[in-house]
């Protein structure tokens, strides 16, 4: 590498902690999530390893209770809320649309440092005792039964929350403001369309989540009645403001996703996306839909028989617009020129396990089936496919995507393809099972449990070494590439976004000059010959 | 057959069968579409593999007329899931006016159980085949879940409140009963048995006395082998109850007949007298005053347990209105507040 690029432009650790560069910034983010992913990996190793045997063996009821509780706080609130748009999105939004930075570079920065204190108190939590009330924090557990370290961990999603809403901020003005001439709305990449309707529910959502939690804390510290029948409140009230952004949080983990598997799709099979407009209307309408059907957590929490229906009929109404893109990206494919390279192969598998959890999703709207899987592994099965099956395929096919203009460096292919299978083989094989054990009435949570699930959570637990294997690969192969991987070329894949337009990795400034748009986005079939690699 | 094949609970209740058949729809058409969609991305990707990379790939935009046909046909497929799902849910939300009941109280970590005839267990119920029950739920601590996996029913025991389930059971037999509400460290051990028994197995089983597996710890005084309205009777006398509440009392409203109907509050606002009425009127008296009473009762919060709360509630629905009595009046029910 000769030029300057924004890895190499400055040195010392206080040009990345105190730098307003949005590539950096991102890969503070990307540091910081990864550690956070292994972590909460950590503590779904020990539960599976716990799951091995009906009878509570290995880990004390207590410490079991604690681990699926640190399991999803730390993968919710610290690695998958933030995984695409923290990292991903701050490093492309601006690049995308022929930007230099975000419109706040400072305020991004304030971000990271709040997401860090929010991740210290919650780490503090966790060392000092751990907390065991699960990450949905259900009161009046919360607030009068649970004797653990409730408060700090709770502050801890509280101040991260604020992190959240300025990233929000942040790519809402960006993308509203920063427009190189000639992109209109209707030309931005899908990828800029699913963060903008993911920075909405950032804005709206988060407020909720963060006034919540304090509440418990303050219900707690100060015996304030607000959720504790005891002290006069409502526990279920609870329920109603925690899911009243959990539900739309899940879109927060997934339209980022879909907004990659769409960039993914058109650049590997060299097609443009099938309904454009389509496919970015229905990121909005999944946003705003989201917030209104919180209810399907309460199918059984006593809430009335008709708020249920309303709240049933609208979750079958959100599931719509994901179904239509699932459709569009499978037309996508139609007469192109499919190429399976890793990214191609997350997004495939991306749409096969997204499929699964949207279609079980549909069946837990389905007011009668509810009642019987709710608070089951179904449900942990189901969000799992959601979640990890979708997000997370999303944001690996993302990061290998990217990886050659982040880093410089190509990722090493077939070890890619070979830990994309991996991934997608052991994903299955290790949640798959569990729809079948909450079927048959396995209650989640549960640390010790009748012996007639012992086959089935076995081989959940089998499957999930086999994923944890293929976690494994990615951060290998992705640090050796750092130093031994091919240099990447400024556009290798032939993509048509603008952020492949500058080099591999690009200057800190992004565009020596701001581009003009003149065409729509997923231009395949115009690109020239002479830019063959 | 779905049981015989290991893919669903033991089907013990009327409600079962109904539930695995709305899954069985639902499994069926999801595997439609999942193996449409799977089948043309794999037929796509084979056929529309890279060959060179000179590929020239046409500029397709799409169809307004599929897009708008893979909106709607969905669309109308969830709106017939919903209804089914809907109409189930209000099958297991109705229990029949002749139901048993049964009263159950959670607390960490165990199921107590009240029968109407005074029998009382733990982690334990005993119920007769071919009848439906009806279990009022509660809580004395934190949220618990009543789940029996066999019989397809879940519903949340919300402490401050009462919630309902019922069921029908249809097969001899013991089944789980699971807590599925996380509610601290014993939560899976938060588990019992549902029994089912022959109708002459049941009745003898409930004459056998009320100490069975629950010892007096869990009832407090009023409790022994005496059915829920001689409990609540007692319970009425002793705490003092009857003094204001009596027939012919002035202080406090008649509580006959009052079970069920409208009671008209001071406010002028009207309530319908059901259970967490009933509940509330006991423990905190203040929150809604009758018309026409002063509001001097003191409250009973923290000095009755779940269980006698409900055995109170138990002898005031007993309490039928009384022939000549002027107070206890059908027309302006009226109860202690
Ligand atoms: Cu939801
Ligand atoms: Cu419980």
């Amino acid at each position: 590498m000769t030029s300057t690029n924004y890895i190499n432009a400055d040195y010392g650790i206080w040009s990345w902690l105190l730098t307003k560069d949005h590539k950096r910034i991102a890969i503070l983010y990307l540091v910081s999530i990864t550690l956070m992913f292994i972590l909460g990996g950590f503590f779904a190793l020990l539960i599976r390893l716990e799951l091995l045997t009906p009878a509570g063996d290995l880990l004390a009821a207590d410490t079991y209770n604690k681990m699926f509780t640190m399991h999803g706080i730390v993968m919710v609130f610290f690695f998958l809320i933030p995984s695409i748009p923290a990292v991903l999105g701050n490093f492309l939004v601006p690049m995308m649309i022929g930007a230099r930075d975000l419109a706040f570079p400072r305020l991004n920065l304030a971000s990271w440092y709040i997401y860090m204190a929010g991740a210290a108190f919650t780490l503090y939590a966790i060392f000092t005792g751990g907390v065991d009330t699960g990450w949905t924090f259900y009161t009046p557990y919360s607030t009068a039964a649970a004797n653990t370290k409730v408060i700090p961990a709770a502050l801890g999603i509280f101040i991260t929350g604020f992190s959240s809403i300025l990233t929000g901020l942040n790519f809402i003005v960006t993308i509203h403001r920063m427009r190189a001439p000639g992109l209109t709305w209707f030309r931005l990449p899908l990828f800029i369309w699913a963060h903008y309707a993911t920075s909405i529910i950032f804005i709206l959502g988060t407020p909720v989540i963060a006034i919540t939690i304090l509440l418990v804390a303050v219900e707690r510290g100060f015996n304030f009645g607000i959720f504790d029948p005891k002290l006069g409140g409502d526990p279920v009230l609870f329920q109603h403001l925690f899911w009243f952004y959990s539900h739309p949080a899940v879109y927060i983990m997934v339209l980022p996703s879909m907004g990659v598997v769409s960039e993914l799709i058109t650049c590997f099979s060299r097609k443009t996306v099938f309904g454009y407009g389509f496919v970015a209307v229905s990121s909005m309408a999944i946003a705003v839909l989201g917030f209104l059907v919180w209810g399907h957590h309460l199918f059984v929490s006593g809430q009335s028989v008709y708020a249920s229906m309303i709240f049933s009929v609208l979750s079958f109404l959100v599931a719509i617009p994901s179904a239509v893109k699932v459709f569009n990206w499978t037309a996508t494919l139609y007469r192109g020129s499919i190429e399976f390279a890793a990214p191609l192969i997350y997004a495939l598998g991306f749409i096969g396990l997204f499929t699964i959890g949207g279609l079980t999703g549909v069946f837990l709207a389905t007011l009668g089936f509810d009642v019987h899987v709710h608070d089951t592994y179904f449900v942990v099965a189901h969000f799992h496919y959601i979640m990890v099956g979708g997000a997370m395929m999303g944001y690996l096919g993302g990061l290998h995507y990217w990886w050659p203009k982040i880093s410089g460096r190509m990722y090493p292919e077939w070890p890619a393809r070979i830990g994309a299978a991996i991934i997608f083989i052991g994903f299955n094989l290790t949640f798959f099972p569990q729809f079948l054990a909450g079927y048959l009435g396995m209650p989640r949570r549960y640390h010790m449990y009748p012996p007639e699930f012992q086959v089935l959570n076995v081989m959940s637990t089998a499957g999930a070494t086999v994923l944890g294997i293929g976690y494994l690969l990615p951060l290998t192969y992705l640090l050796w590439s750092l130093r031994y991987g091919k240099a990447a070329p400024a556009n290798p894949w032939r993509a048509t976004g603008l952020e492949w337009q500058t080099p591999s990795p690009p200057p800190t400034d992004n565009f020596a000059t701001t581009p003009f748009v003149t065409e729509e986005a997923y231009d395949y079939s115009s690109v020239p010959e002479a830019e063959l690699v | 057959m779905l049981e015989r094949l290991g893919l669903v609970p033991p089907q013990a209740s009327t409600v079962a069968v109904q539930t695995d058949l709305l899954s069985t729809f639902l499994v069926t058409v999801s595997l439609f579409f999942s193996i449409l969609i799977a089948a043309t991305i794999v037929a796509f990707s084979v056929k529309y593999r890279r060959r060179s990379e000179r590929d020239v790939t046409p500029r397709i935009h799409g169809s307004t007329a599929l897009e708008i046909a893979w909106s709607v046909i969905p669309l109308g497929i969830a709106m017939v899931m919903f209804g089914w799902g809907a109409h189930l849910f209000v099958t297991l939300k109705r229990p029949p006016d002749d139901a048993l009941q049964v009263n159950v109280v959670g607390k960490q970590w165990m199921w107590k159980v009240q029968h109407l005839e005074g029998r009382r267990e733990i982690n334990e119920l005993h119920v007769p085949i071919g009848r439906p029950v009806k279990v009022t739920l509660t809580s004395e601590d934190v949220i618990h879940s009543f789940y029996v996996p066999a019989f397809r029913i879940k519903q949340d025991a919300v402490p401050g409140r009462y919630t309902t389930a019922w069921f029908e059971a249809t097969r001899i037999g013991s089944y789980h009963l699971f807590c599925a509400e996380y509610c601290g460290t014993m939560h899976s051990g938060m588990i019992g048995q549902v029994i089912v028994m022959e109708p002459a197995d049941y009745e003898a089983w409930l004459a056998g006395g009320g100490v069975s597996a629950a010892p007096a710890a869990a009832g407090g005084a009023a409790g022994g082998g005496q059915d829920l309205v001689a409990a609540g009777k007692e319970l009425f006398e002793q705490k003092g109850c009857v003094t204001c509440h009596q027939p012919g009392a002035v202080l406090g409203p008649q509580l006959a007949g009052v079970a069920g109907h409208t009671v008209e509050l001071q406010d002028g606002t009207t309530v319908t007298a059901d259970d967490d009425y009933l509940r509330e009127s006991i423990l905190s008296p203040a929150a809604k005053i009758v018309k026409g009473f002063a509001p001097i009762m003191p409250t009973f919060k923290g000095q009755l347990t779940e269980e006698q709360v409900l055995q109170l509630i138990a002898y005031i629905k007993s309490l039928k209105p009384s022939t000549g009595d002027a107070s206890a009046d059908a027309g302006t029910g009226k109860t202690g507040s």
